[in-house]
């Protein structure tokens, strides 16, 4: 047990979880805009910023599925210590946590059922650069346009066409994140 | 898991279980005479939640929420690396701090004094609340006997 893999949780979790919360709020409700997140200090290959999103959303009741490099002991262990989440199959996640490129194909994620479109998967997407410039973001909460550098703007696209149900993404690179929920029009340049 | 993973595993079961089940004034007293306690850093602050303990009807029946109790926990190191647990009854947060250090030295080469000094009188303290328990119980026994009613 003399593992050092359970360090960089919360250090003070009732206001740091508090803060991180506000700062996925406002991601979600401003698609586009990149917030600062760093708050806990997962291990590797996980960012900051991943890492205080899933210490602030997850729990006991939602099924996390680590893809590719991100499906290490370390990140395991770290992940049921300090959240209590199950770490699951992609059918059953809540939450996915990867490169875009493990995690796909996007087809295996629950996009929710027309009674509780809720039911889907939130997908954390890590990512080399995030910055704001490439495809053009309209709808809910941008006043008139954002620019964002997505992974795959097509399949993004796809993924509002069957609104309201659909995969929402959080998109993290170091200890900064952005989202995009599936009720933004994506349009790709 | 190795044979000798498995004793350790099965002796930090029963000092755990000891240290969850001891009087905070007790562990309080037998930790603040022990030296040797090195500094440590949170891993989990401590915290108080319920936790639904269930049970066994004659402890092999189907199994029924008894009932909710309170439990803190907490998780600290050692600079060695040692991780200790802690959970304690009740919502008394050093308390469980306390238990936590003792879990996370008894995994050090200091184990044989915090032994002698803390589990060891611990543990008698805790068969002598039985103890007494047990002997107030058994005064107060009666025994039923039916003589003969003649319903024959």
């Amino acid at each position: 047990m003399a593992g050092t893999t359970l360090d960089g949780g919360f250090q003070n979790a009732p206001v740091e979880a508090a803060r991180a919360f506000r700062a996925a709020m406002q991601a979600m409700a401003r698609p586009g805009q990149i917030e600062a997140l760093d708050a806990a200090s997962p291990p590797a290959p996980a960012s900051k910023a991943a890492g205080s999103l899933l210490l602030t959303l997850a729990d006991h009741e939602t099924g996390i599925y680590l893809a590719g490099a991100h499906d290490c002991a370390t990140l395991r262990d770290w992940l049921t210590f300090h959240t209590g989440a199950p770490l699951v199959a992609p059918e059953q996640a809540t939450f996915a946590l990867g490169t875009w490129e493990a995690l796909l194909p996007l087809s295996a994620y629950p996009a929710g059922t027309p009674e509780y479109p809720d039911r889907s998967t939130t997908l954390i997407v890590e990512m080399d650069d995030l910055h704001g410039e490439g495809a053009l973001l309209k709808g809910p909460g941008i006043k008139d346009a954002a620019r964002l550098n997505l992974p795959d703007a097509k399949m993004m696209q796809a993924n509002t066409q069957h609104f309201p149900l659909g995969l929402d993404f959080f998109l993290t690179c170091g200890s900064r994140v952005a989202a995009l929920p599936r009720s933004t029009q994506v349009e790709a340049r | 898991m190795t044979q000798t993973d498995l004793t350790k595993t099965e002796a930090r079961k029963t000092w755990m279980s000891l240290l969850a089940k001891s009087p905070a004034c007790e562990l309080e007293r037998l930790w603040g005479a022990f030296d040797g306690a090195e500094p440590h850093t949170w891993l989990r602050m401590p915290e108080a939640g319920g936790v639904m303990v269930r049970g066994r009807t004659g402890a092999t029946g189907a199994p029924f929420n008894m009932g909710e109790m309170t439990v803190t926990r907490c998780s600290l190191k050692l600079p060695g690396g040692e991780i200790g647990h802690g959970y304690v009854q009740g919502r008394d947060k050093a308390h469980a701090t306390r238990a936590a250090l003792v879990d996370a030295h008894m995994q050090t080469t200091k184990a044989p004094a915090l032994r002698r000094a803390v589990l060891d009188p611990l543990e008698k303290v805790l068969a002598d609340a039985k103890a007494t328990r047990a002997a107030k119980a058994a005064a107060t026994k009666v025994d039923f006997f039916t003589m003969a009613r003649g319903e024959d």
